[in-house]
């Protein structure tokens, strides 16, 4: 923000910043993720610990809710209007709900950071700088989603006992205590294929590479890509569901449109697009 | 019964001695209270320990109960820091005479609380040992921390007022120290003598002295407020229900304000009993601060009630679902008890009967003291455990480590309070003597003439007779 910003339209400085501030973006990741597909068999969860290097904790520290699942999926029961709390309805199930960081171009968890240790990247990633951070947990305080998690303890030490450390990814480093963390979007995954797409003199194309949640998804549920490409299909779902970016609330004309985005109210602008799950009433 | 703030007739070398002797030779209770403020502090210090070595989760903070007490912990000391310069600055600008006898403690107060306020911040953190990248040092990598993060604005503001509110207790000390320093042999001697700044006492040094001090005062008030809008900005700056309210800045500062008056009360008891003070700390002077804390008191109530009120037409569901669970849900027993504590129990002090009545005032002043620590609690705790999304609704309980640094925390700040009432004058004796000469000016003005001709004069030939001619020595 400049005394030009001040003195002049305010409203589109406003504007501006809901569309993730003044980046020139060279890409913009999204999501897309269609919970009519989604089964909720955690598999994209699990293949999220196995890419990230996420620290298992064990049972005891999962029931104090000081795990580390960057990606969770919430399970919701139906309405009571729907037929009562629908636990007694167990063949109807729950509706599932994948949640990871949701990248929000106007993240909330950016301004607090006392030490600017998460910040917004061109590629519209909302990045953690584990190096950086020194765990005020303000970040994760003022997460809507609550989707930031905490390294209580030095979970590394105990997390993988040999032969296990064989298994981390060496794209990406294992974070001791005292340090935020969150979903990257699989920004080694990002970083490679830039740097693959520059070696090779062209750009990177759609569906080159995807995270890890949407490459094991067995039904398919989650596309991943560059919402600044016109072409690719996650802008393309984003498009067909008349989703788009830098609006607090989405006002479809067509009724039949299933696509929104947590608490969208909040005008955090995230960039992961659910489709709404059709049930039978 | 007592009516006069002071002793009109009270002598120049009776204040000193009585302020002097409350420096020396502590009693075997001093060591007993300063024994016990180690032992708190070492149970904070092992905890601290503990949790450094092994992480933050032995404090049972967990996702998504970040914060727990220790945040809550630190705004109450913020807080508790607010009455020194509500004292020494508000009051001296209004020329409220009747701080003189108790700012001086008051603004320890303010620099103790401060200290043990300040530790928190640093507790708390994940790496403590990178804690100064908080601040804006200068790297040679261009580094800088996040001027828009409410928690470098605490970095600032606390320091800033840290320095300042230390500053303005030296600085009214000086003429104080002074005396201290023609008293004193030994060690004592040479400390007082370096404090003292080489005080005499002579006409051109009080004028520089009386503006540097008004001056100070004008500083502090506008920077005491900032500091505790600042503290209030970490929770109203963020997006989250229950603390995301515009009325957060004054509700703090009153806040503050209230606990601070509360804890003056507490500490006026227990100097007054245990030095013997009842000549200063009178208990005219102990209603006053009395009513001024019950003022403070309807205050803090009005903006709960605003609070609550905006929360409740403001259409925000989610503000509006934790507002009914702070009534009753699990944090409902210490909802109630801190609206109890903060709202009813000052009513006591709207009697004379109690207000007088010294083991009552003690017992009040700590409840209030109770019912502000539990707000900052319920400032805290309750919106982590209820917040926008369902799926992260948890309640989780403070560990022992964290009461343990929570105890600890009052240990330290009774520590560092013990060590100054025996190493520094805790009423200011200088003002105490201002305050009887202009008392007795107003109402014995060819007395106060006489006095006066007989300080200017000299050759001071007559000894002083008790009660009539009192020395003018070091004022």
């Amino acid at each position: 923000m400049s005394l030009k910003n001040l003195l002049g339209d305010w409203s589109k400085y406003r504007k501006g910043h809901e569309e993730g501030g003044f980046h020139k973006y060279e890409h913009m990741w999204g999501l897309a993720i269609d919970l009519n597909k989604c089964i909720g068999c955690n598999a994209c969860s699990v293949a999220c610990y196995a890419e990230n290097n996420l620290a298992v904790v064990g049972k005891d520290k999962m029931l104090s809710n000081q795990g580390m699942h960057w990606l969770r999926i919430e399970r919701y029961w139906d309405e009571p209007q729907l037929g009562g709390d629908d636990r007694d309805f167990q063949e109807r199930g729950a509706s599932f709900l994948p949640m990871m960081c949701q990248q929000c171009n106007a993240a909330t968890c950016e301004p607090v950071c006392p030490v600017a240790a998460t910040y917004h990247t061109p590629d519209g990633l909302n990045a953690q700088v584990y190096n950086r951070c020194i765990g005020s947990r303000y970040c994760s305080n003022n997460c809507p989603y609550r989707l930031r998690y905490f390294n209580f303890y030095s979970y590394y030490e105990s997390s993988w006992p040999a032969p296990l450390h064989m298994q981390l990814n060496p794209d990406l480093s294992v974070r001791d205590k005292g340090v935020m963390e969150k979903c990257t979007f699989c920004v080694q995954r990002i970083r490679t294929a830039k740097d693959t797409a520059r070696a090779e003199n062209r750009k990177v194309i759609d569906g080159e590479f995807n995270t890890a949640c949407a490459q094991s998804c067995p039904t398919k549920a989650i596309t991943f890509g560059d919402m600044l490409n016109p072409d690719s299909a996650v802008s393309k779902k984003w498009k067909a569901q008349q989703v788009e970016l830098g609006k607090a609330e989405q006002h479809k004309a067509n009724r039949d449109l299933r696509g929104y985005r947590v608490l969208e109210g909040l005008n955090t602008d995230p960039k992961v697009l659910y489709l709404e799950r059709v049930r039978e009433v | 019964m007592q009516t006069k703030d002071i002793n009109e007739n009270i002598e120049w070398a009776k204040i000193n001695a009585d302020v002097l002797r409350s420096m020396e030779n502590p009693r075997i209770g001093y060591w007993i209270a300063v024994a016990t403020c180690i032992a708190m502090v070492s149970c904070a210090v092992v905890a601290e320990i503990y949790q450094y070595q092994t992480g933050i989760g032995v404090a049972n903070l967990s996702w998504p109960q970040m914060w727990g007490l220790y945040i809550a912990t630190f705004v109450f000391w913020i807080g508790m820091s607010h009455s020194g310069t509500l004292l020494s600055a508000i009051l001296h600008i209004v020329h409220a005479d009747w701080r003189k006898p108790i700012y001086r403690f008051a603004e320890a107060m303010t620099t103790f609380s401060l200290m043990t306020a300040g530790l928190f911040p640093i507790i708390h953190l994940g790496r403590v040992w990178n804690m100064y990248w908080v601040l804006p040092y200068v790297s040679d990598r261009g580094i800088w921390p996040n001027f828009r993060s409410p928690l470098s604005w605490d970095a600032f503001a606390i320091t800033t007022y840290l320095t300042s509110s230390a500053l303005f207790l030296f600085i009214g000390m000086i003429p104080d120290l002074a005396i201290c320093r023609d008293n004193a042999r030994g060690w004592r001697q040479k400390l007082y003598t370096v404090l003292s700044l080489g005080w005499q006492g002579d006409d051109r040094q009080w004028r520089h002295f009386r503006k540097i001090y008004l001056l100070m005062a004008c500083f502090l008030i506008p920077l005491a407020v900032s500091v505790h809008s600042i503290v209030s900005a970490d929770f109203s700056m963020s997006i989250m229900p229950g603390w995301h309210v515009t009325t957060f800045p004054p509700y703090f500062v009153a806040g503050a304000l209230y606990s601070g008056c509360a804890a003056i009360i507490t500490l006026f008891i227990i100097l007054r009993y245990f030095f013997r003070f009842e000549e200063y700390m009178t208990i005219p002077i102990l209603e006053k601060i009395c009513k001024l804390t019950f003022a403070i008191a309807m205050v803090w109530s009005y903006l709960n009630l605003v609070e609550f009120a905006a929360t409740w037409y403001g259409h925000d569901q989610v503000a509006k679902e934790l507002l009914l669970w702070k009534f009753n849900g699990p944090y409902a027993p210490f909802f109630w008890t801190m609206l109890f504590c903060g709202s009813v129990m000052p009513f006591a002090l709207a009697f004379e009967k109690l207000r007088r009545h010294l083991p009552t005032m003690f017992v009040v002043s700590l409840l209030l003291n109770l019912g502000m620590w539990l707000e900052r609690w319920m400032i805290v705790g309750p919106t982590l455990s209820l917040s926008y999304e369902p799926f992260a609704w948890d309640i989780n309980w403070p560990s022992m480590v964290q009461w343990a640094i929570v105890f600890g925390s009052f240990g330290w700040f009774g520590l560092l309070f013990l060590v100054f009432v025996k190493v520094f004058p805790s009423v200011s004796m200088y003002e105490v003597k201002e305050m009887v000469f202009h008392r007795r000016r107003a109402h014995r003005p060819d007395f106060a003439v006489e006095l006066h001709r007989r300080a200017t004069d000299p050759q001071p030939g007559r000894s002083p007779q008790p009660g009539q001619n009192p020395s003018t020595e070091g004022a």
